[in-house]
């Protein structure tokens, strides 16, 4: 029969949609919030996920996961008196390996003797050009610089982020990112530990 | 492992004196004589049975003053290829024998050698630029050609650090500074009087057909660059008589940023990002092509889990490449976006796991030479086998009962621009618009590499050649890379996930190598020239849907205008892979 197939077609439209209402229906009687919350966007982003799935953006963003990355931040430690103990050693290798080339680093030099200090006097990224690749975060030997999971930084100027739009605490990248930041806590603990058990082995020998 | 490129045929015995044995370290081929190429070449074809020309591209060796174009033969039957290669003396006018007459499918590719390199192929009918504009000063793939805000060589530049000022790239190369143009050019009396010669060669193919019928007039329509149904900024010049196509002319090159150039001046590791931005649907299958060239280059062996997590992700983006493959041939046809939609919603949910992987949906910039970057988190592991042996088969299913019995689609598809074997193979048509062509080629079996010798899984194919079976193959590939992933999931071994230590740069020896993967478009592959350096000495790139698209002139003649709509979505081309 001519129309078989379109009618045979409109019937997977027809449960669609009522898949969505269905969903609705049952999350409503259960008292959870299908719209609005985060259990409901994961829901939402999960194989079990049936009819229409969308996020409601702006009003409820979906969950990033912790690999989620979107421009670098550079990552400072608090010392004492809330002094900001940036992380970076200005060695330049984030300059070097960024494919295109929006990252400007100034070296501090020792006014005394001409020698370079581990500290940048200047750091620019220039975010309109960076293509948010994560080399610079991966390759940094020192987990200086990181990348970030905001994501909405449109502006009606250039982006171009000084140190001081740059420079977040430590604390915030454990937020995001606390795996990342308890493994790298660990390997630094553990680098530490063999270095002061190599310091004490080495005048007794 | 990709099978070693072994030489099965002697091609200077069978021409002594004509043809010689490339002998510089590194490089493999043979080496043949300008004149006697067109013999050689039908020789390969005829003789030797080398029917697939895929790959076309020039080399310019500029310390030793010479032009070389560089051909890549293969078989449809399978097996490792033959590179032939012509060498020329890098004075201008700098003359190369076309193939065209041979392989159909060099068109394309001796046009861009052409705009890129200056090299002009004698014999070629329709030699006009295809990436750059008519009018253009140069060839910008010539060593010696430096593009605007030029800074350095290669990166990195200088100027970054130790004493790095941030400055805008703008205000050291103040417009009009930037640009060269053609001397004598004056852009008050400018007429792009090349465009005739498009319109020119419409009219030409067309003439033949038009002998002793009434005369009638004919209408030029430019269909895009910007048109919805062009995916982008294709711009067709097609020719009509009434409804029916008589001439047809892809123009492109309308977001051409000269990739292999930017890939030129990147090192080895900054070009993987850019792979990304190619075919930007499928990220993962082009970081997997690049990544095999590097490591034919370098010589190294995978890490046993990547290759897994690799050939697992490359399966998981072909599924959603025809996802949307799917969803936009709707689109096209004039099914408005529901089906597209119920595509993407899959398509989405195999995208956030790209994210949880990777760190991005479409940029995923997620494979290493040796590996990959990080491994898979448990709980992606997880949703990917959730997909694969739950949601995923019942939508497909889903999807076909939807779709696959529609009469006004089977109207508008069954029949409709046949395609058969031998001209398929002629045009360098790869991937599966080849396979709906009745050609079970698939670099999966015929060339494999990586780890897909392990699999069992069949080769998808349909004999019709039709656009119903172009259509009615990507719900097969789709159910056979459901496979191959089911048996990837089983036998994932746990262990490291890079072979090599990280390393901002590596060491890459000289040499040349050419590796290629069958990417959900077709074949995709990269060609590479290393001198020892941190930074390619030359970088190519080629692209499926750029070589496909050939066809579609053959295919439209005599076919209705509403017709091609559909044929371009059935190509399933994408401008960031096509243009470059």
């Amino acid at each position: 029969m001519y129309g078989k197939g379109i009618l045979k077609g409109l019937s997977v439209t027809w449960k669609r949609f009522w898949d969505t209402y269905t969903d609705d229906i049952s999350w409503m009687l259960k008292g959870r919030k299908r719209y609005n919350s985060v259990e409901g966007v994961a829901h939402r982003s999960s194989k079990n996920t049936k009819g229409i799935f969308t996020v409601q953006y702006p009003e409820e963003q979906l969950i990033v996961p912790e690999e989620f990355r979107f421009v670098p931040f550079l990552v400072y430690d608090e010392g004492a008196e809330g002094r900001k103990e940036v992380r970076c050693t200005s060695c330049g290798i984030c300059a070097k390996v960024c494919p295109p080339q929006c990252i400007w680093i100034v070296r501090t030099n020792d006014p005394a003797t001409g020698r370079p200090v581990p500290v940048p006097t200047d750091f620019h990224i220039d975010m309109d050009i960076c293509m948010n690749c994560g080399f610079c975060a991966e390759y940094c030997p020192f987990d200086a610089i990181k990348m970030d999971h905001k994501f909405d930084i449109a502006s009606y100027q250039r982006n171009v982020y000084g140190m001081e739009q740059l420079l977040k605490p430590a604390k915030y990248y454990a937020e995001i990112r606390p795996e990342n930041f308890n493994r790298e806590e660990e390997a630094r603990k553990a680098k530490e530990a063999a270095k002061a058990a190599k310091a004490e082995a080495a005048p007794s020998a | 492992m990709a099978t070693p490129l072994t030489m099965t045929v002697d091609l200077v015995a069978r021409f002594p004196g004509k043809v010689t044995a490339d002998s510089r370290p590194g490089y493999t081929g043979f080496i043949v004589n300008k004149e006697n190429l067109v013999e050689v070449a039908t020789a390969i074809r005829d003789e030797f049975g080398y029917d697939l020309l895929t790959a076309v591209t020039a080399v310019d060796f500029i310390a030793e003053n010479k032009m070389e174009v560089v051909y890549h033969a293969y078989k449809t039957t399978g097996g490792a290829g033959l590179v032939f290669k012509v060498q020329v003396e890098r004075v201008d006018p700098i003359e190369v024998p076309s193939l065209i007459n041979l392989w159909a499918g060099v068109d394309f590719q001796e046009r861009e050698a052409w705009d890129l390199y200056g090299i002009k192929f004698t014999g070629h009918p329709d030699l006009r630029r295809i990436l750059m504009w008519e009018g253009y000063d140069g060839h910008p793939l010539r060593k010696d050609w430096k593009e605007p805000f030029f800074e350095e060589e290669a990166k990195p530049f200088k100027s970054r650090w130790p004493d790095g000022k941030h400055t805008f790239a703008e205000n050291k190369n103040p417009f009009r500074d930037n640009l060269n143009f053609p001397k004598d050019f004056d852009p008050e009396n400018f007429v792009v009087e090349k465009e005739e010669d498009l319109y020119l060669s419409l009219e030409r193919d067309s003439l033949k057909d038009k002998a002793g019928n009434m005369k009638t007039d004919h209408i030029v329509v430019n269909m895009g660059p910007h048109h919805p149904s062009t995916h982008g900024v294709l711009r067709v010049a097609v020719q009509l008589d009434g409804e029916t196509i008589i001439g047809l002319k892809p123009v492109m090159g309308y977001l051409h940023r000269n990739h292999d150039k930017i890939g030129e001046r990147n090192t080895y590791l900054q070009i993987i990002p850019y792979t990304d931005r190619l075919d930007y649907f499928n990220s993962m299958s082009n970081n997997f092509g690049y990544v095999t060239a590097v490591e034919k280059l370098m010589k190294i062996q995978v890490a046993e889990r990547a290759e897994y997590i690799r050939v697992i992700m490359a399966e998981l983006s072909r599924i959603q490449n025809h996802l949307i493959f799917i969803g936009m041939l709707m689109n096209d046809l004039g099914a408005m976006y529901t089906p597209s939609l119920y595509a993407f919603e899959e398509r989405e949910l195999i995208l956030d796991i790209f994210e949880a992987v990777s760190g991005a949906r479409m940029m995923c910039n997620y494979f290493r030479f040796g590996g990959v970057v990080r491994d898979i988190p448990e709980f992606a592991l997880k949703k990917i086998q959730d997909l694969v042996s739950d949601r995923l088969p019942a939508k497909i299913d889903e999807m076909e009962r939807f779709l696959n019995e529609n009469e006004i689609l089977m109207a508008r598809l069954k029949g409709i621009h046949v395609l058969n074997a031998e001209e398929a193979i002629n045009y360098s048509v790869t991937g599966p618009v080849l396979r709906a062509a009745g050609v079970p080629y698939d670099l999966r079996r015929a060339d494999p590499y990586s780890i897909y010798d392990r699999f069992d899984f069949d080769v998808a194919v349909r004999h019709n050649g039709d656009m119903m079976d172009n259509y009615l193959i990507r719900f097969d590939e789709i159910r056979q890379s459901l496979r191959i992933l089911e048996q990837a999931l089983k036998q994932i071994p746990q262990g490291p996930i890079n072979s090599q230590k990280p390393a901002y740069q590596v060491r890459v020896p000289a040499g040349e190598a050419y590796g290629r993967i069958e990417s959900p478009k077709g074949e995709l592959g990269f060609y590479l020239i290393s001198n020892g350096k941190p930074n390619p000495y030359r970088y190519h790139v080629r692209p499926a849907s750029f070589v496909n698209l050939q066809c579609v002139e053959k295919m439209c003649i005599g076919t209705k205008i509403a017709d091609f709509v559909a044929l371009v979505a059935m190509l399933d081309i994408v401008m960031g892979e096509l243009d470059r």
